[in-house]
């Protein structure tokens, strides 16, 4: 049943195969994604047909690779964009959401808390169509009160820029929050204590004290938004980004630019995640 | 002596309060306001705009909408489900069964697919899945097939596809919860001749409930609320309910209608969830964390 008891060899191998199964699974649509980036083939698909580059370096004219790729370099350039500004203005805004619900005490606390979890709970779908609507109201307002057009309010950069800032900050928030809850406030009051004002203990006290996880929070806020699509589908204008721009080349179609770009995903993130985990194990050590 | 107390002027709370003040209300309260305001609207034969339920009742009137709506609810129930079969003997099996030092190593592997893009995740399911495919390839090399088979487009790939999406968020709550139950319950059962169902009924799954309440309401929420999984993996006439959002937003330009839609997909994921909530007894912030 469980390591300290015996264990029947048929339960044991059976519990493994199904393990292995699993991670199969798991690991099979990604693996066999970036083995078909380096097929010598103009279609992502087996039979192997040797290994090539093409797909990364060729600049064409019958192999255009991704380095040459304007359509989808520009995408991703968009993408390093909006997710530079959604990790900074969200990580901003939600330390400071972390410092006013562990240590302000105000009325209708509990309702604003509740307030901001719910953005994770609201579909990204239903997010992206109300801000949609939203800015829509208002653009209109502002042609119609006082004639001038405010081409923040249509759809385009900035517009997804604060779709996906109004859920990524609630993850900031709660990441931020359970570092600071395991602060020790004697710290800030030694400070008060020696002539520190309250902004000098945070500047030089806590904030150097949350500086991984605010390091955490700002990679995770980056990577979601540089995959986020649900919401952005409703707030891109016409410079794509690379989730959407890849989602109209799959639909249509797909050729192995494709699995080089989600080749270079993978390997981005990952190293990204384990930058997070080493931080994190820094910390700890 | 000063305390931190004395020492909080209200200064830092308005400093801190003025932020998350101006993102929820401008871009949380005010925007689904308008949701629910835009719903209610609809052009008149004049080309005027009125209040009307009529966007309401064009939902039930007509079998699309609607048939569309409990399809993705009960197709979000089943991708849930199978999501915490598959799970559940996994988190057993790294927390309990398999050895202390692969423990880690074990989890982190199986977080890793997570943080690469869903889009990725269900290009790499269409390479292998579609006629032209890698699984394709390997039965017709194999002999076990004489002609390939399209096995993308509809609902079992789609459903699978989901359940693959949305596995984390399952497996997390159930390793953090089944490490926190005592080995040596379940060596008591067994010593007292307890058989292994017993075992996973009495003990395991009422210790993971917490976990399995959490996995399963933000499962649940996730898939009713996916689009990119639905529309790629799902076949021609299998719609999904934000798929018929995004048509009227995007395909008809009938943004009320749209509105009227979002506002029932928002409407039963809260209301799902609430009720998951109370039947287990949870907070929200719980559940999140």
């Amino acid at each position: 049943m469980i390591r300290t008891l015996p264990q029947s060899k048929s339960y044991s191998i059976g519990f493994k195969i199904y393990i292995i199964l699993f991670f199969v699974f798991l690991f099979a649509p990604l693996l066999i994604t970036c083995v078909l980036a380096f097929n010598d083939s103009i279609f992502p698909a087996l039979p192997w047909k040797g290994f090539t580059l093409d797909w990364f370096f060729s600049d064409g004219p019958e192999r255009v690779g991704i380095f040459h790729d304007q359509i989808n370099l520009a995408s991703i350039w968009v993408s390093f964009r909006t997710a530079f500004f959604v990790a900074l203005l969200s990580t901003v805004v939600g330390t400071c959401g972390a410092f006013l619900f562990e240590q302000e005490t105000f009325r209708f606390k509990q309702l604003l808390y509740f307030l901001m979890l719910a953005p994770l709970v609201i579909p990204g779908v239903i997010l992206g169509i109300s801000i949609l609507l939203f800015s829509n109201t208002l653009g209109l307002f502002f042609e119609g009160r006082f004639g001038i057009d405010i081409s923040l309010l249509r759809p385009g950069f900035w517009l997804v820029v604060l779709g996906q800032f109004s859920f990524i900050t609630t993850l900031v928030t709660l990441i931020v929050s359970a570092q600071l809850k395991k602060f020790d406030y004697t710290l800030e009051e030694a400070a008060l204590n020696l002539g520190a004002n309250r902004f000098e203990v945070i500047v030089h006290i806590t904030l150097r004290f949350l500086k991984p996880a605010l390091l955490g929070a700002m990679a995770v806020a980056f990577l979601m938004s540089f995959e986020n699509f649900n919401t952005t589908l409703f707030l891109v204008g016409s410079d794509a980004t690379l989730p959407i721009n890849l989602y109209l080349q799959v639909r249509d179609g797909s050729t192995p630019v494709i699995n080089a770009i989600s080749f270079l995903l993978i390997v981005g993130t990952s190293s990204l995640a384990l930058f997070n985990l080493f931080i994190q194990r820094d910390r700890s050590e | 002596m000063k305390t931190l107390a004395e020492a909080k002027s209200k200064l830092p709370l308005f400093i801190f309060l003025t932020p998350i003040l101006l993102w929820l209300i401008l871009l949380i309260v005010l925007p689904h306001l308008d949701l629910l305001r835009m719903s209610f609207r609809i052009e008149n034969d004049y080309g005027d705009m009125v209040w009307s339920v009529n966007n309401y009742l064009e939902f039930f009137r007509e079998p699309i909408y609607w048939l569309t709506f409990t399809r993705t609810a009960l197709y979000a129930i089943i991708v849930t489900f199978l999501t915490l079969c598959i799970s559940l003997p996994v988190a057993f099996y790294i927390t309990k069964v398999a050895p202390p030092k692969f423990k880690g190593f074990l989890s982190l592997l199986l977080l890793m697919p997570f943080w690469v893009s869903e889009l990725v995740r269900i290009y790499g399911w269409m390479i292998l899945l579609r006629e032209s495919g890698v699984v394709n390839h390997f039965l017709l090399r194999w002999g076990v097939l004489r002609q390939p088979v399209e096995m993308l487009y509809n609902d079992v790939a789609m459903t699978m596809g989901l359940v693959y999406t949305s596995m984390l968020f399952m497996v997390v709550p159930l390793l953090s919860v089944l490490d926190s139950l005592d080995d040596s319950l379940i060596e008591a059962a067994f010593d007292l001749g307890s058989s292994m169902i017993t075992i996973v009924w009495k003990i395991i799954i009422p210790h993971a409930m917490p976990g399995i309440a959490s996995g399963s309401i933000v499962v649940f929420m996730l898939s009713l609320g996916n689009y990119l999984t639905p529309n790629l993996m799902g076949g021609k006439n299998s719609l999904w309910f934000t798929e018929q959002i995004y048509n009227q937003f995007i395909a008809s330009f009938n943004w009320n209608q749209g509105s009227a839609f979002g506002f029932l997909l928002l409407i039963i994921s809260s209301l799902i969830i609430f009720v998951g909530l109370k039947l287990t007894k949870q907070k929200l912030s719980g559940v999140i964390q």
